[in-house]
């Protein structure tokens, strides 16, 4: 962490960049906020630990209209979404320096199941460990990094950056789960099985708009759930059929533009697998469309705006059963 | 001073529920939040938080306020009725308690509003004080005390009982129609279970959490600060926070058209939205710095400046727990706390 | 729990592009092939044209079955249109399917203008598969139902 304190301190001082986009240090180890830093004193509160999973692409949008270059920390999976964002022209890439930064596989402080939580010895970096000792109010406990670690990390997508101006800092293995495994299990099940599956996760779903929000791919300036022209506005759960609507649509506006990043699953209050949604159609594309992986390549078309003349008819949803 | 045996809460419920609707909180797909009583269900009285506040049973997220259908010609308009019916809220926490007490003041004020106060009429709340608190509480900054929470009954769990208390005559009706349940219970043990919780509140890292800076005269001082700049600069612009507050009130009203008729409908809304009080002329707040600084300045300052200086947090922690970019209160609160001027 | 009786008339929404398939079904009704009066056609300019939430939409209202026709591959009027909805279609069925919506309730079809009979003979196949399917129930808004 220090390393990257110095580092972005030289550049402050250097002039080459006028702020840095970080995260800045909470209350405790694992509330971490994406922040901007202006100055060498401000970084004293910059951090860089396990529960950094903040994705900080979507920031460099409105970094992007600022006046001069940013500096940005980026993991291995954010720059995925970096690369998506300059495909589309939302992110500039002449205003920011990225660095990208190590990463171990990030942690979700839920899946720390403790009450009263005040400390998480062996979340930081470089030097996490394998077991992590959870100092809460009611005695200590031993969690396994592994278990506390995002949804994501278990499939991450490796260890390289696919945009930086400079690297710092060791990225470990994390992957140790199948991406599509539970998008199978799903698929398997009966028309019956799966509605009562999504009804119930979907239930849960509060209108919050913080899956929309954190997404790097929804970078609409006018989301068309925020339109006044519907009567169904983005903020209502009148019936169940709301958030399907809106689930549905949100995945599908992404659809071939999501890195599949799971930021939408890291956010949801409600713990919703909002990641199933975009993976399904990462799956579907994959099968019918050849294997794409959006963020990869600036340049690659996207498997939704594109076509050939040999695609497969939408009877096929039927037919494979 | 009553008790009950902690493996007998299910017939307890059931007995609740065979006269009147029962909510309480209930576990389903991993998340726990308020819900009506069904046999299958899952009750959890054990967490903590819900995640969604209770206020939902008194100031539903969606609610319908009339129907206009279309028949024979004519235009017919059918309010929606009123809650007739008592019912009960079980488990409900000492902060959450207190929101209903702000929600109070906005909803039973003139003008009144007649949904909210005939829920709020035929609502008997049965309230638990918290076992275990967590790091994000900060209730006792607001002056509630989570060892004892207000309610028509409050109740304690301790051991393998829990305890009843019923504290209002609203909550002594409730209780004389459960009597066959109900034992009696040591006031000894409650006293105890007391001392156990007020232990953990002292050492809860946000106990001495001090609103020196708020209160009515913020609103002034505090408006202009430049800090808000640097504060609200991670902040998402979802609704996270304001959907899971309880004390959170505001709401816009819309119309939802059937196909044969047209319905009126009220869904809350939220000061971080861009269409927040959308009118003609457009938005009175352009940029999310000012929404960012409106849901703080209404909690700590406008809040107090306009209802004696209650404020319209009840530092439940709910928002500090979920925010995505962990911005929250607290660290608005602690910002200006450190601001020496 | 759903009504599979003779009597359940379904509301079906075809989205027929302005070129090919409107042209069909005028071919069909200038040639008195019948379909069934259940069908309500919307004409779009392509199928290009039409976004997933409009199919959303439809069985939010109270559709029971949506379908949609375009001029065949190769023949949009726009060169290529039809094949960007193919793959928006293929998407969106797929995640119908997904979440557990049955399968049968959506259909694409490919209607030259010349295709009179295939219209005619689509719309009948479409409205047979959705009487046996029952009411929508999975996809709709419940206010919509009074």
């Amino acid at each position: 962490m220090q390393e990257l304190i110095l580092r972005a301190k030289e550049l402050l001082e250097s002039g080459e960049v006028v702020r840095v986009l970080g995260w800045r240090k909470g209350e405790h180890v694992y509330d971490p906020e994406p922040a901007f830093f202006n100055s060498a004193e401000a970084l004293k509160e910059f951090v860089y630990n396990g529960f950094c999973g903040a994705n900080l692409s979507k920031y460099m949008i409105e970094a992007s209209k600022l006046e001069g270059k940013t500096l940005v920390f980026l993991k291995p999976c954010d720059t995925y979404s970096f690369n998506q964002l300059l495909a589309e022209h939302r992110v500039d890439r002449e205003k920011a320096y990225i660095i990208g930064v190590g990463c171990k596989g990030k942690l979700k402080i839920e899946n720390i199941k403790a009450d009263g939580i005040l400390d998480v010895e062996g979340a930081g970096y470089p030097d996490c460990s394998e077991m992590l000792t959870v100092k809460t109010l009611y005695g200590d406990v031993q969690v396994s990094y592994k278990d506390a670690m995002l949804e994501r990390c278990h499939v991450c997508k490796g260890k390289a950056h696919k945009i930086y101006d400079e690297q710092i800092g060791e990225s470990a293995d994390t992957l140790d789960a199948d991406r599509f495994a539970e998008v199978e299990r799903i698929e398997k099940m009966s028309p019956e099985e799966k509605f009562a599956f999504f009804q119930n996760e979907l239930s849960k779903c509060i209108r919050c708009n913080a899956c929309r929000n954190v997404c790097p791919a929804c970078s609409c300036r006018k989301c068309v759930f925020d339109s006044t022209k519907f009567d169904s506005a983005q903020k209502a759960n009148a019936t169940s059929f709301e958030e399907k609507m809106f689930h549905i649509i949100r995945a599908f506006h992404v659809a071939g533009r999501c890195t599949d990043c799971g930021e939408c699953s890291r956010v949801c209050p409600q713990g919703i697998p909002l990641h199933l949604f975009n993976r399904k159609f990462i799956k579907d594309i994959n099968n019918l469309y050849g294997e794409y992986q959006a963020g990869t390549d600036v340049d690659a078309k996207a498997p939704l705006v594109s076509f050939t003349q040999e695609d497969a008819e939408p009877s096929i949803v039927a037919e494979r059963g | 001073m009553y008790k009950i045996k902690k493996t007998d809460l299910p017939k307890l419920y059931e007995a609740i529920a065979r006269t009147q609707e029962l909510y309480l909180p209930v576990s389903s797909a991993g998340k726990t939040n308020f819900a009506p009583w069904t046999e299958n269900i899952q009750p959890d009285i054990d967490t903590l938080k819900t995640v969604r506040s209770p206020k939902d049973v008194f100031f539903p997220q969606c609610e319908n306020l009339y129907t206009v259908t279309r028949e024979e010609g004519k235009m017919k308009i059918t309010p929606e009725t009123l809650e007739r019916e008592n019912f009960v809220i079980f488990g409900i926490r000492a902060c959450d308690v207190r929101a209903l007490a702000v929600l109070d003041k906005v909803f039973l004020s003139d003008p009144m509003d007649s949904y909210y106060a005939a829920r709020r009429e035929h609502g008997v709340i049965v309230s638990l004080a918290c076992g275990r608190p967590d790091v994000s509480c900060f209730c006792g900054t607001f002056g509630i005390d989570c060892a004892k929470p207000e309610g028509d009954v409050a109740t304690w769990l301790y051991g393998e009982y829990l305890y009843w208390q019923p504290q209002t005559p609203k909550g002594e009706k409730l209780t004389a129609s459960l009597e066959k349940l109900l034992e009696e219970g040591e006031e000894t043990a409650v006293e105890e279970a007391k001392a156990a919780i007020r232990a953990i509140c002292d050492k809860l890292p946000l106990k001495d959490l001090s609103l020196e800076k708020w209160g009515a005269e913020a609103a002034k001082n505090n408006f202009d600060s430049p800090l808000w700049e640097e504060l609200y600069k991670g902040c998402l612009a979802c609704g996270t926070c304001t959907f899971v507050c309880p004390t959170c009130q505001c709401y816009d009203i819309k119309d939802y058209n059937t196909g044969n008729g047209v319905q009126r409908y009220r869904c809350w809304d939220s000061c971080m939205y861009s269409d927040f009080t959308m009118m003609a002329h457009g938005n009175n707040r352009t940029s999310q710095m000012q929404r960012f600084r409106q849901r703080f300045m209404h909690k700590l300052a406008y809040f107090p400046a306009n209802n004696q200086g209650m404020f319209s947090c009840v530092g439940c922690g709910r928002c500090v727990d979920k925010c995505p970019s962990h911005l929250n209160i607290v660290k608005v609160i602690k910002a200006f706390g450190k601001e020496e001027n | 729990m759903s009504v599979k009786s003779e009597d359940f008339r379904p509301v079906i929404v075809a989205f027929c592009c302005n070129w090919c398939s409107y042209a069909g079904a005028d071919l069909a009704g200038s040639s008195r092939l019948a379909y069934p009066a259940d069908v309500k056609i919307i004409r779009v300019p392509c199928s290009c044209r039409v976004n997933p939430m409009f199919i959303l939409r439809a069985f939010e209202k109270g559709a029971d079955g949506v379908i949609l026709c375009g001029c065949h591959p190769g023949d949009c009027h726009y060169s290529t249109g039809n094949y960007y909805a193919r793959r928006r279609m293929t998407m969106l069925f797929s995640m119908l399917d997904f979440i557990g919506v049955e399968n049968g309730r959506t259909r694409v079809e490919w209607v030259s203008a010349a295709e009179g009979v295939k219209f005619s003979e689509t719309m009948n196949s479409f409205v047979a598969k959705i009487r046996s399917l029952g009411p929508n129930v999975r996809l709709g808004d419940l206010r919509c139902k009074n």
